[in-house]
């Protein structure tokens, strides 16, 4: 087994736990493991940012907007140091689908430990990307992190194409529109699923779309906070 | 779809033959691009072929297990291979083919006189650019020239080049680094004033490869196949190209079947010297720099506590007690360690010494350099124009970069990055201009290596050939 970032042989540590096949090999060697940032410390009960008030500001201010439907939660696992970002890049832009796997017992975990009462009706609701930015990138980073989870997966938004959010300034990303479009109504709480919750704009655009249209309550779980 | 002129045909084929690309590199829109291939002027290839326990890229040559993996495809929802070693210029995967050009060769020109650089050459470089010019016309399918740091080796290709264009052929000038293309690009232009030049480097402002006379880093010509007449490859012994097979792998595409390939070292690798030993290689040796002066030898100081000065992010004492007795205070600092991490924090515990000893005036003077400073060119621009006084660099700056007047330090020379070419590599920084054609090189070490050694006895050795008395 190599890494898969740095592509060196992994010398496996045998314990009981990958004897038994319990959980699944590592695919990243101790020393580039050690360049993942976990989120650690206080945070932010509502976004998952650090800091040491129970609610940061920002999401203090979006409260006071008194605008009905959004999510509950979002749950980031880490941060967006310099190797996150590269790793990012690799796998979402240059488009290096194997690198996402780096993820799954990360992603599982979190979910274990935050959402696990979902487990019973729960859906999982990647973002998506709009057809012509799927066609150009192969696969939808959002739906791998999805497909991770002991959940029924359900792409139930569809996107319209517009520029890409991270070449957006702050103030863009929060005045656009919502670029999403929904097909069904729906009853089941809901797990949405993305990459990099930024300025959670995006979050809040498909939450509210899917609370219109019936949805009991939608949570979200992103992989980094931004 | 409009009718294509016979001048529209042949720009298409210079910008297009000798390439192997993927659909998105070729600009073109959807109908022609079907016309294009009804009428065979591109020609679809495979990308990824089956081989005996395992698969190759042929793009990269890539053959390495782990460096395969399997996406699902968003166009025929099937699971397809892709190639994850040369995924940085474009994913390679296997349901989309590689294309080559089909279609009516290129004619390009012959040059009388394409040279625009009047300089002349020493002796040596003109011994060494007639054998690489003899090499061409014979035909010859390799050459290396083995050229000191110093030696001036841009200007020895420049008959080379010559040579080429006026027989209406296509050169490539190959390189490891971007740096060196970067430096190198305007040099050509000036010196081949009536020739279009491109450069082609990860992040250049073109893509488009469909001049004549190419300069590139040796990662572009993962894009060519059968091209170029003459490939001329810059520093063969330096990393990655020496590391990385998929670059050998390409540089050997890239060439005609009837092609000459020129080496170009100050520091060849054992293979070479072995087929050089064994006469299978032909060479010519440039041992005298350009201006005529011997290399500069090496000293070497021991430093007892050099481990746990390193630990401490401090330079050894031996170092600040050389910095207050150099020859000449005037002349501009490299100081060489091993690793990014002390690049960065060495820096800081100097600038108040060098104040003291009067080195320099102002913080700004002192820098350091690395490998994944987003600032690096920048930074090298203004050693070079004298801005910044010191620099504190790992070995990026080993080869490829000249400096008038420079003092080299190297702390912990003894560390394995510093490898015997390496060595001769950054000693040969020193001494490079015909106004001061001396500089001091000092190993920091805590036990002599190996390398260092062999290094200061090969830079005897190539002066001693060189007709200098050690």
């Amino acid at each position: 087994m190599n890494c898969a970032w740095c592509d060196t042989e992994i010398i496996l540590q045998l314990s009981w736990a990958n004897l038994m096949m319990l959980e699944k090999a590592e695919i990243l060697c101790p020393e580039c493991k050690f360049d993942l940032e976990w989120i650690q410390g206080n945070r932010c009960d509502r976004c998952s940012r650090n800091t040491n008030e129970k609610r940061c500001t920002d999401c203090q201010w979006w409260e006071k907007q008194k605008e009905n439907g959004s999510f509950l939660f979002n749950y980031s696992i880490f941060s967006y140091n310099p190797f996150m970002k590269e790793v990012i890049a690799k796998w979402k832009y240059r488009g290096d689908y194997y690198l996402g796997y780096i993820f799954e017992n990360y992603v599982m975990e979190a979910f274990r430990e935050k959402f696990s009462f979902l487990k019973k009706e729960g859906l999982v609701v990647p973002i998506p990307l709009s057809e012509e930015r799927l066609l150009e990138r192969g696969f939808n980073q959002a739906k791998m992190i999805a497909d991770f989870l002991p959940l029924e997966t359900k792409e139930l938004l569809t996107r319209l194409h517009g520029e890409k959010q991270s070449k957006k300034s702050r103030k863009e990303r929060i005045l656009t529109g919502s670029p999403f479009f929904i097909t069904e109504t729906i009853n089941k709480p809901v797990l949405l699923v993305d990459d990099i919750y930024t300025t959670g704009t995006t979050l809040r655009h498909a939450a509210r779309l899917l609370m219109e249209h019936g949805c009991p309550s939608v949570y979200a779980l992103t992989l980094v906070r931004g | 779809m409009e009718i294509i002129t016979s001048t529209q045909l042949e720009d298409l084929s210079k910008g297009f033959s000798g390439r192997i690309l993927l659909r998105k590199e070729i600009p073109l829109d959807k109908p022609t691009f079907q016309h294009f291939l009804e009428h065979q002027y591109l020609i679809p290839q495979q990308s990824i072929i089956n081989k005996v326990f395992t698969h190759q890229c042929l793009r990269c040559g890539n053959e390495k297990k782990s460096l395969f993996a399997k996406i699902p495809c968003s166009i025929c929802n099937g699971i397809h291979l892709y190639c994850r070693k040369c995924i940085q210029m474009g994913r390679v995967t296997e349901c989309e083919p590689l294309y080559t050009w089909g279609g009516p060769p290129p004619n390009w020109p012959t040059y009388e006189q394409p040279c625009s650089w009047d300089g002349t050459l020493t002796q040596g470089q003109q011994q060494a650019s007639n054998h690489m010019v003899q090499a061409i016309r014979n035909g010859e399918k390799e050459y290396l020239i083995w050229a000191v740091c110093g030696a001036g080796k841009t200007e020895m290709i420049f008959p080379a080049i010559t040579e080429t264009l006026q027989q209406g052929k296509r050169i490539c000038i190959a390189t490891p680094r971007a740096d060196v293309v970067r430096e190198l690009y305007p040099r050509l232009q000036k010196a081949f004033e009536e020739v279009p030049v491109q450069a082609l480097y990860g992040g250049s402002e073109t893509k488009d490869a469909s001049a004549q006379l190419i300069i590139a880093t040796t990662h572009q010509l993962l894009r060519f196949q059968h091209a170029f007449d003459v490939i001329i490859i810059d520093e063969i012994d330096a990393f990655p190209f020496n590391k990385d097979p998929s670059l050998p792998f390409s540089a050997n595409r890239a060439k005609k079947q009837d092609s000459t390939m020129i080496y170009l070292t100050a520091t060849p690798r054992k293979d070479h010297q072995r087929r050089i030993m064994k006469q299978s290689l032909p060479h010519t040796f440039v041992p005298v720099r350009f201006h005529g002066h011997p290399l500069p030898i090496p000293t070497t100081r021991i430093c007892f506590s050099l481990k746990k000065d390193l630990d401490e992010y401090r330079f050894p004492k031996a170092f600040y007690k050389w910095l207050s007795k150099r020859e000449n205070s005037k002349r501009q600092l490299l100081i060489f360690v091993p690793t990014i991490k002390l690049a960065e924090k060495m820096k800081d515990s100097l600038a108040s010494i060098l104040k003291k000893e009067n080195i320099i005036s102002s913080e700004k003077m002192l820098t350091s350099v690395h490998a994944e400073d987003i600032d690096r060119e920048e930074k090298v621009i203004q050693f070079r124009q004298k801005k910044i006084t010191v620099m504190v660099t790992t070995t990026i700056l080993e080869r490829g970069v000249t400096f008038p007047s420079v003092d080299v330090a190297i702390i912990d020379a003894g560390h394995v990055v510093f490898d015997e070419a390496a060595l001769v590599q950054i000693a040969g920084r020193a001494g490079r201009s015909a106004d001061d054609p001396n500089g001091e090189v000092i190993f920091f070490h805590d036990g002599k290596t190996e390398a260092m050694e062999r290094a200061i006895a090969s830079i005897n050795k190539m002066n001693k050939r060189g007709g200098f008395e050690t």
